[in-house]
């Protein structure tokens, strides 16, 4: 099995979209995971999106690989977007759009899912 | 308390700022810091704030900040 990290890294180059957040699409755990989301899917995004509460070493990889010390973290094509605020604002402008677009294409299909990562033990 | 500390980090980290912290429930933990800055002319919204989590990589990394949420504007 791969380590955490390994996993989070495949994911973050493989999903097209990808959000860590608190709680899961269904049910945000976190006012921030929230704003976020909507503001991705207000620009149209695919979204897959990975809970990082059931275990506090997912935050702790995914900080270290990124650089970046709050959640949740947004990436588009294995690129860190920013936080929620940074999400927020890039949709208000209309550039998030632009970076969906010219990143994932106009035509794309629009769906949430949840992954899971496999805890080690 | 800690919007003070949140205040002085900042001011040492970005001279000449013009700051505002805001703690958004009164509890202490939950904050909006907004810089203005001539360190931000040029540089990408995630760059800006990479330079303010640095600022507060401490009162982040020890819990003191709860929840943070930034606005960062250049000057140019």
């Amino acid at each position: 099995m791969s380590t955490l990290s390994e996993q989070i890294q495949h994911v973050i180059a493989t999903e097209p979209v990808v959000v860590f957040m608190k709680g899961t699409p269904e049910m945000p755990a976190c006012g921030n995971s929230l704003r976020a989301l909507q503001a991705l899917w207000s620009a149209g995004a695919p979204i897959a999106a990975v809970d990082v509460l059931p275990d506090p070493r997912i935050r702790q990889e995914l900080s270290a690989l990124s650089e970046w010390p709050t959640i949740p973290q947004v990436f588009v094509r294995g690129e860190l977007i920013g936080g929620a605020d940074i999400t927020e604002e890039l949709h208000a402008s209309g550039e998030l759009q632009a970076r969906l677009d010219a990143a994932l294409g106009t035509e794309r299909e629009q769906t949430v899912r949840t992954l899971e990562l496999a805890l080690p033990a | 308390m800690a919007s003070t500390v949140i205040r002085d980090l900042l001011e040492r980290a970005f001279p000449g700022a013009e700051i505002a912290v805001d703690d958004r429930t009164g509890g202490g933990d939950h904050f909006q810091v907004t810089v203005v800055s001539s360190a931000f002319d040029g540089l990408s919204l995630i760059e800006q704030h990479r330079l303010v989590n640095a600022a507060l990589a401490a009162p982040l990394a020890d819990g003191t900040i709860h929840e943070l949420r930034i606005r960062t504007k250049g000057t140019a």
